[in-house]
């Protein structure tokens, strides 16, 4: 720490470039240090599912450097390979869990949160307040007893099934986001709506709910990321049927046969990863509200 | 920190306007309250589950999403839009005491059935032995407490909660500060690249460091994993990392700080652009170093901050399943709490220990819940 005193007490006397500069690289080296450590891991990962199934047994990532130019080093074969095992499959049936699981519980939270925000009822603010403590319960108590449910009702292994459960999970973390945002809205609006005639359905279809597109979208892309990259929920509710099975229930299973699937784990993981990157990089202004708001999610 | 950028409100929610008439009471109107708010939700699970070709093996996927998708934006709103219309039919001071539960009741009903009756349901199973079938007392609870096998599980969970959040708050703190006194351009592109691992799923990181923890024995081929390179480059006999005891807990923790770093980062440098420059400013001509001004300035005025994104890590390493399922599936003394739980309720197919497992895991963060409903609470009597 002695380097950023100095650089410091010299800044204070008027500031010779010499150590300020030097602290700036040290500043540098550590960033990159770090970025470095970051990155490696999933580059490697990279340029192995992008390399022939024999090399990528045969020896480490790094090595593909000694022949960048070899276009025949060079493949996109395994990840034809692994779209074809069932990863395209999976793939499919990712999305259809996604997307109900998704829009399903804003439907239902909206309605709520404007209730606990604009609306007068016994029993609002216990209610409200067990919502709260909702958002840490962990995952873990609910499914004994669900499953046990749902294998009575033989709905376990279905859509619909997991869509619920992940409504349900998702529930006290958008009601708690929607609330807080729409009882902040400016209250006079509400007010002239209510002068002008509105009824509760009014205000909230036409007012309320298109003013909280913002607040929307963070959780939506919150849940996206959320069930997309989901493995318990899947595993215990859809399970290995491979008519249901999702991306990450299949990237397990097959880093569970170890060496005899190496050449395959790589491509495949990115098939897992491409779409929540995608909304990651477009979409990440509103990711890192959703994970500031969403960050105590049970 | 917990809510989404708002403006602030200028009153009190708790006094809206909107509070018509007195509320009305009786049972009657208790009665349709909850119908009310059963109706949605009914209606929901029978669309979804009386129906066979939602279940039907062969039906076309993309048909059912877009079932599910009429149904879980249009139907839903029309269920909750005809509700409406039925509350209006009501007698006027009955509507009023009705009509909030139409909102708010299928959220609540599916609350309760998906957490409430749940946790409830658990925390009686884990008083009943391995198949449900009796009572036996504290017996499940007591095993997880003396045998050694569960002892190690706890220990390893405490130590993960010990590790991971101070590594991953300590390292996301201080790459928001360096990175913070950069160039703009430098600075969002190197935050974008530590962060992009939260949007990979646990799974997929275990794949990721699959590749760095790799190990073959000697004459199995070379090393593929990029760790044994680095140490046998070295001088080093190869090492099967992931069954190294007691340390191959910490390579597995490796890969949770991995994910949460971005997380923890992300948050702190915006909080540690959120301190005021005149501060800082004052600090540097009183003649305090960068170190210094770090520790005594910027520290303290983001330490409410710091606590939250640490107790917001907390949750997430208490809960940590997958990493270890897919890595080393609890075995070579790597077992967690969260991992044995299902261990024992999937595997081991012992219902008793499985439930008392998830209700340590809940009991567990009951302070920080109890914390968060009074962060919430004064928060609300801020307003």
């Amino acid at each position: 720490m002695t380097t950023t005193s100095e650089a410091a007490a010299t800044t204070e006397t008027g500031a010779p470039s010499g150590p300020r500069a030097s602290r700036r690289g040290l500043i540098y080296l550590a960033v990159t240090v770090i970025v470095a450590l970051w990155t490696i891991p999933s580059f490697g990962l990279l340029i192995n599912s992008l390399r022939d199934p024999r090399s990528i047994r045969a020896s480490g990532w790094w090595s593909a450097f000694t022949d960048v130019f070899d276009s025949a080093a060079w493949t996109l074969e395994n990840y034809r390979v692994v779209l074809d095992q069932g990863f395209g499959n999976a793939f499919a049936n990712t999305v259809a869990v996604s997307i109900p699981s998704v829009v399903i519980p804003i439907t239902i939270a909206a309605f709520a949160a404007y209730a606990f925000a604009w609306m007068e009822f016994p029993g609002r603010n216990i209610l409200f307040v067990t919502v709260v403590g909702l958002l840490v319960v962990p995952l873990q108590m609910a499914l004994i007893p669900i499953l046990r449910i749902y294998v009575d009702f033989d709905v376990n292994g279905t859509f619909p099934a997991v869509w619920l459960a992940h409504a349900g999970f998702g529930l006290p973390l958008a009601v708690y986001l929607l609330r807080n945002y729409m009882g902040s809205l400016p209250k006079s609006i509400v007010e002239s709506a209510k002068i002008d005639g509105a009824d509760h359905f009014a205000i909230f279809a036409r007012l309320i709910l298109p003013l909280s597109v913002p607040v929307l979208a963070s959780f939506a892309i919150f849940q996206f990321l959320w069930v997309w990259n989901d493995y318990l929920v899947a595993l215990v509710f859809l399970g290995n049927d491979p008519s249901v099975e999702v991306l990450t229930v299949s990237l397990a299973t097959l880093a569970g046969r170890g060496e005899g699937a190496l050449n395959l784990l790589p491509a495949a993981a990115f098939v897992t990863m491409v779409l929540p990157m995608v909304v990651f990089f477009s979409l990440q202004r509103f990711f890192v509200r959703g994970l500031t708001a969403g960050s105590v999610k049970g | 920190m917990t809510t989404p950028p708002v403006t602030t409100p200028d009153e009190p929610v708790t006094s809206t306007p909107l509070r018509e008439l007195e509320q009305p009471g009786g049972l009657g109107v208790w009665a349709l309250r909850i119908a009310t708010a059963l109706v949605v939700p009914v209606v929901i699970v029978v669309f979804f589950f009386a129906f066979g070709f939602l279940k039907d093996e062969e039906a076309n996927k993309a048909i059912q999403v877009l079932v599910a998708l009429v149904v879980g934006i249009g139907g839903v709103w029309a269920l909750y839009w005809g509700m409406d219309r039925l509350v209006d039919r009501l007698p006027l001071k009955a509507g009023i005491g009705v009509r909030p539960f139409a909102f708010v009741g299928p959220a609540l009903v599916l609350l309760a059935f998906y957490l409430v009756y749940p946790a409830i349901n658990t925390t009686i199973i884990s008083f009943q032995d391995a198949r449900s079938e009796s009572f036996v007392g504290f017996d499940n609870y007591v095993r997880i407490f003396t045998e050694s096998e569960y002892l190690v599980s706890l220990r390893n969970s405490a130590i993960w909660v010990l590790v991971v959040p101070l590594a991953a708050v300590g390292i996301g703190l201080a790459f928001a500060t360096l990175a913070d006194k950069l160039g703009r351009r430098i600075e969002s592109a190197t935050k974008s690249l530590i962060f992009l691992p939260m949007a990979i799923s646990f799974v997929g990181a275990s794949v990721v460091w699959t590749f760095v923890y790799s190990f073959r024995p000697e004459g199995f081929g070379d090393q593929i994993g990029i760790l044994n390179a680095i140490w046998t480059s070295i001088g080093n006999e190869a090492t099967n990392w992931l069954a190294q005891r007691p340390w191959n807990n910490l390579y597995l923790m490796v890969i949770l700080v991995w994910l949460q770093t971005g997380f923890s980062m992300v948050i702190l440098s915006s909080a540690v652009k959120g301190v005021p420059e005149e501060l800082l400013e004052a600090a540097r001509i009183d003649g305090a170093t960068e170190w210094q001004s770090f520790w005594r300035v910027v520290f303290p005025s983001i330490f409410s901050t710091v606590v939250v994104v640490w107790t917001t890590v907390v949750i997430t390493v208490w809960k940590v399943f997958d990493i270890v399922w897919v890595m080393t599936g609890g075995r070579e003394g790597t077992q967690v709490v969260a991992q044995q739980m299902v261990q024992e309720f999937f595997t081991n197919r012992n219902n008793g220990v499985g439930a008392a497992l998830a209700v340590v895991l809940f009991v567990a963060v009951v302070p920080i819940l109890i914390l968060n409903v009074r962060r919430f609470r004064a928060e609300e009597a801020l307003r």
